[in-house]
């Protein structure tokens, strides 16, 4: 197959300007999660009956990590589509999804009323196992744990422990395919989760298809996160753009957006709800606007010479970005009719956490890209 | 390289095929839950109510709930509660239109509506609950909640189509709120002057009356045959008890809330005006409980699918991740 460059640590100073920025928000977050451990939830939030699950759910788990299946979606390419020459994108797009699988996984934590019974998900008296919520949870607490013994190998190579890297990779097909199998499965459930809120969720939305629909944009945000990341490594560690391998991963990406847009809108139809749509109302509108975000990269994206242009890639990963986010924001939030008199727009406090993590984040990221072989190598004179 | 999506497409099929092939063996529909044997509850009555709140009171005293102050209320004198709440398992709202002047009537009238839980036979909170918090009595068919499962997703506060579970967003250790049908006052520890639940039976028109399930229907179905104006008989407190009396049969609705709505409800409501219009959602007689699981076990029933997906998967890893080690030692 193809050959590529191996991964190397990128070096450099961990003390920097943005380094900084994050710890400091980082503080904040802190602040913020004491507040809420002593008063309660309602404290920094403004959740409600009306609106149970705020961003903390809606961004952190929804979005978030339907933002971190960049790791997912390249594993797929790479070593269940044998696309080998995608290797390179394996160990940054992993990374990226550690930490934001890992940080949802925390969040949710944060979230949950009486957090010191979280592990009664895991156990069989109090397992449900017709509960959803059941299915997410112990797919995505695997899936960590997958992804952290995924990752093992490069802190392998980084202490020097030939024989251990070997001998689990005897058996790392194993944990791939476990990585391919169980955000396959949690990505559409927490698509599932709304079905049996039944009416209460706009006929917009409202779809026995909420599992391929959600499952289908995880995939393709996944492609459009590694778009987005590579872009921004480029441009942040000053590195070559690898604009040959990531055209080509827009047109998988294309492929799969059209097929969710013809899923999409074949069911709305199907089902006579699209009349929906055009109701004056903020739902209508956040419909339009979120299909609006998926319609243009798959315009953009249909021509050859677009996906050579980076700027183009750029800006389709960001509208897949968008819309993605907009997908869940609207399931869960904007088209969920919880009766008259409720209203949710996050407390200042609530998003100084959500922005906390997202800091933990990209910390995480930038130390151990400076500290691990992650990223590929590359020549000394352009690395600096 | 168009190889790339034909590829991907080839094996999401490949993929898709499987899983729509291994999930009809697996499990057959999920049907709607059955009325448990001994089923209790509650029949609301709208046209008998009074508002007088003796039930929120009584709920408040037999459950040992705080009281509650509306910020329209400007001295904290007396509790109350508009809404459900972390400290309110029972509330009666009114119904007004226009100049409010007549009793049940929808224009130019007003009317009452209690809001408690309504125990369905197939409860969505209980299909939500990912810890066996909320679980159905499988005899009295009573909706139980038990704080020391609950892990406090709220999961259930969103399901529920009643908006019943409520959380106390204001405490440091909170848990779930919802009305249990006075549960507690069986087991024998019962320290209160209840004997049965408490809305009821301080209830002084009978419009909340307390009895097995059955026996409430069949009360109801009798007060929905009888012609409005005529008078006759109305229990009080529970059904079969002694204390009844004599009053006018209201202008009914031919609708028994809860009958059919989502495979039917233990409480049941009567009602002069529209249930839409006293807050009481339309719903189809399909369990949204039902929709979900169906779906869970087609995909997930003993674990079928998931397994033959990963052999697949794992068949797949296994033939490239060599290819891939080579590449990473070159």
């Amino acid at each position: 197959m193809s050959k590529h460059a191996p991964p190397a640590p990128l070096g450099g100073s961990y003390v920097t300007p943005m380094n900084v920025l994050m710890v400091m928000l980082m503080g904040i977050a802190g602040v913020v999660l004491i507040v809420r451990l002593i008063y309660g939830l309602g404290a920094v939030t403004n959740i409600s009956d009306g609106y149970p699950f705020g961003i903390w759910i809606v961004y952190d788990v929804m979005v978030g990590s339907a933002f971190a299946c960049g790791g997912y979606s390249v594993a797929l390419l790479v070593y269940i589509f044998n696309r080998g020459e995608y290797h390179p994108l394996v160990r940054p797009a992993l990374l990226g999804s550690l930490f934001g699988y890992t940080l949802a996984g925390a969040s949710v934590i944060i979230d949950l009323g009486r957090y010191w019974n979280t592990w009664h998900i895991f156990t069989p008296p109090w397992a449900q196992i017709n509960s959803v919520m059941f299915e997410v949870a112990v797919c995505i607490s695997l899936y960590i744990a997958i992804m952290w013994i995924e990752f093992t190998p490069v802190f392998l190579e980084k202490f020097m422990k030939k024989d251990m890297k070997q001998k689990l990779s005897k058996w790392m097909f194993l944990f791939i395919a476990l990585g391919a199998l169980l955000p396959s499965m949690h990505q559409s459930s927490l698509g599932s989760l709304l079905i049996v809120f039944g009416t209460q969720i706009n006929p917009l939305w409202q779809t026995l298809l909420l599992p391929p629909i959600y499952l289908l944009t995880a995939i393709t945000v996944g492609y459009a996160i590694v778009i987005f990341e590579s872009t921004i490594s480029a441009l942040g560690f000053k590195r070559p753009f690898e604009l040959d391998l990531l055209s080509r991963l827009s047109k998988v990406m294309w492929g799969i957006l059209v097929v969710y847009l013809v899923m999409r809108f074949g069911d709305l139809i199907w089902r006579g709800a699209l009349s929906e749509a055009f109701n004056p109302n903020l739902v209508s509108l956040m419909f339009w606007l979120e299909n609006a975000f998926f319609l243009v990269p798959a315009v953009i994206l249909a021509s050859e010479s677009n996906r050579h242009r980076p700027s183009h890639l750029f800006l389709s990963a960001v509208c897949m970005m968008a819309g993605t986010f907009l997908l869940r924001i609207n399931s869960f939030l904007v088209g969920y009719d919880t009766g008259t008199g409720w209203h949710y727009f996050p407390a200042l406090s609530e998003i100084l956490l959500t922005v906390g993590i997202i800091a933990v984040e990209i910390l995480g990221y930038i130390v151990l890209v400076r500290w691990l072989p992650v990223l590929p190598k590359v020549d000394a004179a352009v690395a600096k | 390289m168009s190889i790339d999506r034909r590829q991907f497409l080839k094996g999401a099929l490949a993929g898709g095929v499987a899983m729509t092939a291994a999930s009809p063996t697996i499990s057959e529909a999920r049907e709607n839950l059955t009325m448990p044997p001994k089923a209790m509850g509650l029949l609301y009555d709208s046209t008998l109510c009074i508002g007088c709140k003796a039930c929120v009171a009584a709920c408040k005293e037999s459950n040992g709930m705080p009281p509650e102050f509306s910020s329209s209320v400007p001295d904290q004198l007396w509790d109350t509660p508009l809404d459900l709440s972390g400290k309110t398992k029972n509330v009666i709202k009114m119904y007004r239109n226009g100049s409010a002047d007549h009793k049940d009537v929808e224009e130019n009238g007003y009317a009452f509506m209690k809001h408690s839980c309504l125990h369905c036979v197939d409860p969505s909170c209980v299909s939500a609950c990912p810890v066996s918090a909320m679980t159905k009595d499988p005899e009295n068919g009573i909706v139980k909640y038990d704080e020391h499962d609950c892990i406090g997703c709220r999961y259930c506060v969103a399901a529920c189509p009643y908006d019943i579970p409520r959380f106390q967003y204001d405490r440091p250790f909170p848990k779930i709120v919802k009305c249990e049908l006075c549960r507690h006052l069986q087991t024998g520890e019962n320290n209160t002057r209840f004997q049965y639940s408490a809305c009821a039976s301080v209830c002084p028109t009978g419009a909340t009356l307390y009895g097995p399930t059955e026996e409430l229907k069949a009360e109801a179905n009798r007060r929905l045959a009888l012609k409005a104006g005529s008078e006759t008989s109305y229990p009080r407190g529970k059904i079969g008890g002694k204390d009844s009396y004599q009053g006018k049969v209201g202008n009914y609705i031919q609708h028994l809330y809860g009958d059919k709505e989502l495979g039917g409800t233990q409480v049941l409501k009567l009602s002069a005006v529209s249930f839409e219009k006293l807050g009481m959602r339309t719903l189809p007689e399909r369990s949204f409980a039902s929709v979900s699981e169906t779906m869970q076990h087609s995909l997930y029933g003993y674990l079928i699918t998931p397994l033959v997906v990963l052999g697949g998967l794992a068949i797949a890893a296994k033939r490239n991740v060599r290819d891939d080690d080579s590449s990473d030692q070159a």
